[in-house]
């Protein structure tokens, strides 16, 4: 696989953090070829003609499928819920300070 | 090889019970363990309903069409009785305050399960190789990947612990890992089956379909599991009703792209005896050409991370599953939780789909490779015109080797070309054996019809089977 797409460690850093993805410098540095060689993989997409063609997101052909806005009661507790958290207090799931 | 029928008719006849059929299966299930198909056994809430089950047949209650019946789940799926841990770090300890509908609709049936199965972590891979807890071996070949994501599903099928599993296909899942390993395996249409209480990959083209040892079987599994669920707003009415018998005189293209110089030999001979075998029963088979399949996989690899990256974004370890130690921040705690709760290939994913969405590169790639998705789906619909069913190989090889392919993630998703470009356009393909090669490992071939159809093309696998 040639690498058309060039990226650096910075670059590959940037996407980590958009990710919210701490990586280790040797995660970074598999990383850093591994991405680069699937975007030149990608990139032969660049040589097909889509002038003029419609995205297609989904494929089932529905659309705007409502529900009633009615309150239906769950078999699932706050209780269990709470649980499923590393932490919680007062009925309420802990956090480290935001900043 | 047990069917459901041979199960279901020895409880009903007194030959058997469900709690004898449940120790069976957990029986045999212990003595696979060399293959690490399973992460876990549900074994203390599989007796409990095997019980109720005996109790209630006593009772002289019609307790459902898989009465008695062990399935085991992919672990992705939303199960009491064990973690659901998506073969991950993160989901390691998560128990499942919920069960997933296609579970909860299996169990109104009788049917127990008694197990989950690996998979490669968060269903990202093509061998069960990404799984955090170690890979699955291939049913026929230890020295062999069991194929993926749905591996450890397949391979349990294969060793006959029990008739039917469940898997997930975003691109392959159930069809490469069935092809692996000699068992059929059925990804529906879009929308057929609920998602919901399914661990979230690639929402425009995850599926849930089964694994199983004939069609008759994977009929009836399709037809509890299929049908409008609230819960999930992307399921269809239910359209799925299995067919007494195959439409005669069909027309069937075979995608002459999927039949180059590049797949392997023995894969071809299958195909082509396949194709025979359909020949025989009176339908026409014809070479036709799809040469949007050459841009599948780049619009799968663009598509497919997009859609990870922000399902993926729900594992910040605050709610549930993996929470990093000692951080201080709120950034930290986002960071490291997710840097070890994933595994390098949900990373890649992750970041990949960061790169197309990102500013700057949304027209170039994710753009782009949505409407290279629409020409893909209407050069489908130009063939279905003339066509009613489309055959191809389902992998270019038979099962490759562990450790083969890990080094370079190309090549592994390379093993995807002929099964993502179906998953693009939502049809209906399945896995049918098709034979071994001259090795002993299987292979097998792929049926794609178009959006609904999935009665039809169940029927025409089953009008040819065993000939």
């Amino acid at each position: 696989m040639d690498h058309m797409t060039a990226l650096s460690r910075d670059d590959v850093q940037h996407l980590a953090q958009l990710s919210s993805l701490q990586l280790t410098d040797d995660e970074l540095t598999s990383l850093q070829t591994d991405i680069g060689n699937i975007l030149g993989y990608i990139e032969q997409l660049g040589e097909l003609d889509t002038t003029g063609v419609e995205p297609t997101y989904q494929v089932t052909g529905l659309e705007n499928v409502w529900r009633d806005d009615s309150v239906i009661a769950s078999d699932v507790t706050r209780e269990t819920m709470l649980a499923l958290s590393t932490e919680s207090a007062n009925h309420q799931v802990k956090v480290p300070k935001v900043l | 090889m047990t069917r459901i029928s041979n199960i279901v008719d020895r409880i009903k006849s007194g030959e058997s019970s469900a709690r004898k059929e449940i120790e069976a299966a957990l029986t045999t299930a212990r003595s696979t363990d060399e293959y690490h198909a399973l992460l876990s056994v549900t074994e203390k809430r599989a007796l409990e309903r095997a019980d109720e089950i005996d109790a209630r047949l006593a009772a002289g209650e019609d307790v459902g069409r898989l009465a008695g019946v062990p399935f085991i789940a992919k672990d992705n799926f939303l199960a009491f009785g064990a973690p659901t841990t998506a073969a991950s770090k993160m989901l390691e300890k998560f128990d499942a305050p919920l069960q997933a509908t296609a579970v909860e609709k299996l169990e109104q049936e009788g049917a127990i399960c008694i197990g989950k199965a690996n998979l490669d972590a968060f269903a990202h891979g093509g061998s069960t190789e990404n799984s955090a807890f170690g890979p699955t071996k291939n049913a026929r070949d230890q020295t062999k990947v069991a194929g993926g994501s749905s591996g450890g599903s397949a391979v349990v099928t294969a060793l006959d612990v029990v008739p039917f599993a469940l898997g997930t296909d975003t691109g392959g899942s159930i069809r490469q890992p069935a092809s692996f390993n000699g068992v059929v395996g059925v990804k529906p249409t879009y929308g057929t089956v609920s998602r919901y209480g399914v661990v979230a990959m690639a929402s425009s083209t995850d599926t849930i379909g089964c694994f199983t040892k004939d069609i008759a079987d994977a009929e009836l599994v399709m037809d509890i599991m299929s049908g409008r669920d609230t819960n999930d707003m992307t399921t269809l009415p239910d359209f799925f009703t299995p067919l007494d018998s195959a439409m005669p005189n069909q027309k069937i293209g075979i995608i002459k792209e999927s039949m180059s110089d590049d797949v392997d030999n023995e894969v071809r001979q299958r195909t082509n005896e396949y194709v025979e075998k359909l020949r025989a029963a009176g339908h026409t088979v014809e070479e036709v050409s799809l040469p949007m399949v050459k841009y599948a996989l780049a619009m799968y690899y663009i598509i497919v991370p997009a859609e990870v990256s922000s399902n993926l974004a729900r594992y910040d370890g605050i709610r549930y599953g993996h929470r990093a130690d000692g951080v201080k921040t709120l950034a930290e705690l986002y960071g490291r939780t997710r840097d070890e709760g994933f595994v390098t290939e949900n990373k890649r994913r992750i970041m990949i789909g960061s790169y197309v969405l990102s500013s700057g590169f949304f027209d170039a790639y994710y753009q782009q490779a949505q409407k290279a998705r629409t020409l893909l789906i209407n050069s489908y619909e130009e063939l279905f015109k003339t066509y009613d069913a489309l055959i191809t190989p389902v992998a270019p090889t038979p099962a490759f080797g562990l450790g083969e392919n890990t080094a370079d993630p190309v090549k592994m998703y390379l093993a995807d070309i002929m099964t993502v470009p179906p998953s693009l356009a939502g049809l209906p393909a399945m896995s049918i054996p098709a034979g071994n090669s001259e090795a002993g490992l299987p292979i097998g071939v792929q049926l794609i019809g178009q959006r609904r159809s999935d009665a039809q093309l169940l029927a025409l696998a089953r009008s040819v089977e065993n000939k």
